[in-house]
């Protein structure tokens, strides 16, 4: 080990300071948000919490959890990421092994197709009146089909399948397989570590998609969580003469702390999962950038 | 394919009610043609150069303050001998990528709320006023690109993380040999070793310039804030969707411009990749 100078030690001294400061700028906010879902509504808007719950209660998660709402929206979220990330990798899958077959007739044409939609779309309104004329609007079809495919990730999937040693593929073939067996027996497999990368991909942008679903539902118990959150924390976060005055007031006691308990609930799901997650994302992101 | 074909393809047939005076009672083919009409309606009102000032100012904002910080977050990050601290501070990092823009939006407002927000409560403590600053036009800016930055900064060193992973260390020890400080080993070595990477994600950063996150914005902004928050594309959402009496081919013109102006600067940053760092983005 090469010995430090004193310059060097300083250096590492303001540089373990920076990296913690920033550090703590991430993470303090979310600790407040925990810790003032857990404190009293009085010790709370004196100004008392600070870093841990003040006079511990859980009378925030208590009037948020006998509503029956926010089940609905959890359960709505649930089936969107799950049938929507099926039919998402689904699709992927298959479009990529086909794409990735020299042999597949207009092939040129179909990728030209498909790398075009990255590059233009036609906009928000003929989407919308898109939607509106299949007869979809406000129907859970819409939500797990209009979104089910990124061009990226099919593009990302192809490179990967494109690498898979075209020998296995030939010797199955030889031995009668079929294509249907080939993907399954031997791609698949082989790309395991792309499509779970993928998946996740998917699964965690249905669990966080708001806009379009925002638009597209309009009956409350076809809405996802995220959309729940955002009515809820529009009618909570009103000044209190337009609290009284709306209709679809949730709280009128405590509502300040059950603003955070309801912003606890909703990211709790991806603060646990995260860190398990997170490298295949990494992953992600530097083959995209490779391929990029 | 079909789903790409029926979802992606079949909305651009709906492009021609750019052209038109849509009804819905008419349906898209039976609409009257107006030519040009809404292009000119929304070119000659107010709103274009409140639209287009937004959309670059927001930009340039992400741009300035956001851009440079992944980069010298992994800059530091690599000085970094201790792995575990190393891996703590990148895993914490990564955090608010994986949180939705509606919880971070939701957190900002709390924080920012008049009465109960601990920014207000702070404040009053040390005896200022308490400010609504989401309905403050000058504040818009500054607080989506804080927002932005502590929501991205972290996952946006990635792709630097691992430029600078790969960095030869022969080039170091030279440096090293030579008598070079930190100082130099950064200018001399470490910054022209990323240097292809930041360019690319320059180039990628002007690409989607139009697309700003309009997401947010539609759930940060407020009537008040208008002025300084309205982008072309909250401005398509608003006429077109988010109002009692949607001006559907109003919107969908500025929509077919953005669309046309996006393709552009795709193809424009395509360009200066190829010339300049000999890859393509696309």
């Amino acid at each position: 080990m090469i010995k430090q100078t004193n310059g060097e030690k300083i250096f590492a001294f303001f540089n373990y300071t920076i990296l913690l400061l920033f550090g703590l700028s991430i993470v303090y906010p979310v600790i407040y948000c925990i810790s003032a879902s857990f404190s009293g509504v009085e010790a709370f808007i004196n100004g008392e919490v600070v870093l841990f719950p003040k006079h511990f209660t859980l009378s925030a998660y208590q009037y948020l959890l006998e509503d029956t709402k926010i089940w609905i929206a959890y359960g709505n979220t649930v089936f969107y990421t799950l049938f929507g990330t099926t039919a998402s990798i689904s699709i992927s899958v298959f479009g990529a092994y086909a794409l990735s077959k020299t042999r597949l007739r207009g092939r040129k044409f179909i990728n030209f197709m498909l790398m075009f939609t990255m590059w233009f779309h036609a906009g928000m309104i003929p989407f919308y009146l898109n939607i509106k004329e299949l007869g979809l609007l406000n129907t859970r079809t819409a939500i797990v089909f209009a979104f089910a495919c990124s061009t990226f990730n099919i593009i990302l999937l192809r490179t990967y399948f494109s690498v898979v040693p075209k020998e296995l593929e030939e010797a199955a073939i030889v031995d009668g397989a079929n294509d249907l067996y080939v993907l399954f027996k031997i791609f698949i497999p082989i790309s395991m570590p792309a499509i779970a990368t993928i998946t996740l991909f998917y699964a965690v942008g249905r669990w966080n998609a708001y806009f379009w679903t925002m638009v597209l539902i309009t009956d409350d118990y076809k809405m996802p969580l995220q959309v729940v959150l955002k009515k809820m924390l529009t009618v909570l976060s009103a000044t209190d003469e337009f609290t009284q005055t709306s209709s679809d007031t949730f709280i009128s006691y405590g509502k300040e702390t059950v603003i955070y308990a309801t912003i606890v609930i909703a990211a709790l799901p991806m603060l646990i999962v995260y860190p398990f997650i997170q490298k295949f994302f990494i992953k992600g992101v530097m083959v995209g950038a490779i391929k990029g | 394919m079909k789903i790409i074909l029926v979802f992606t393809y079949l909305p651009m047939g709906g492009i021609v009610i750019a052209f038109k005076e849509f009804s819905p009672f008419k349906g898209i083919w039976d609409s009257p043609w107006v030519g040009l009409k809404n292009f000119e309606t929304y070119f000659s009102g107010t709103y274009f150069i409140r639209n287009l000032t937004n959309t670059l100012m927001i930009n340039v904002y992400s741009l300035v303050f956001g851009f440079p910080l992944p980069i010298i977050f992994a800059l530091l990050l690599n000085e970094v001998r201790s792995k575990s601290f190393k891996k703590s501070i990148q895993t914490i990092s990564y955090m608010p990528h994986f949180i939705s823009i509606v919880v971070v939006v939701g957190m900002v407002t709390t924080f920012l709320n008049p009465e109960s927000g601990i920014i207000n409560i702070l404040r009053s403590a040390l005896g200022m006023e308490k400010v609504y600053f989401l309905t403050k036009s000058e504040w818009f800016r500054p607080i989506y690109t804080l927002m932005y930055i502590w929501k991205e900064t972290g996952f946006g060193a990635v792709i630097y993380i691992s430029a600078l992973a790969g960095g030869n260390q022969e080039l170091y020890e030279a440096c090293v040999i030579d008598g070079g400080g930190k100082w130099r080993q950064l200018l001399n070595v470490t910054l022209p070793g990323i240097a292809s990477t930041i360019m690319v994600m320059l180039i990628l950063r002007i690409g989607g310039m139009i697309e700003v996150g309009y997401e947010a914005i539609i759930l940060l902004y407020q009537p008040a804030t208008y002025p300084t928050a309205d982008v072309i594309s909250t401005f398509i959402y608003r006429t077109g969707l988010g109002s009692a009496q949607p001006k559907y081919s109003l919107s969908a013109a500025v929509g077919l411009v953005n669309s046309v102006v996006s393709l552009m600067l795709v193809l424009f940053s395509n360009y200066i990749s190829k010339k300049y760092t000999e890859t393509s983005v696309l």
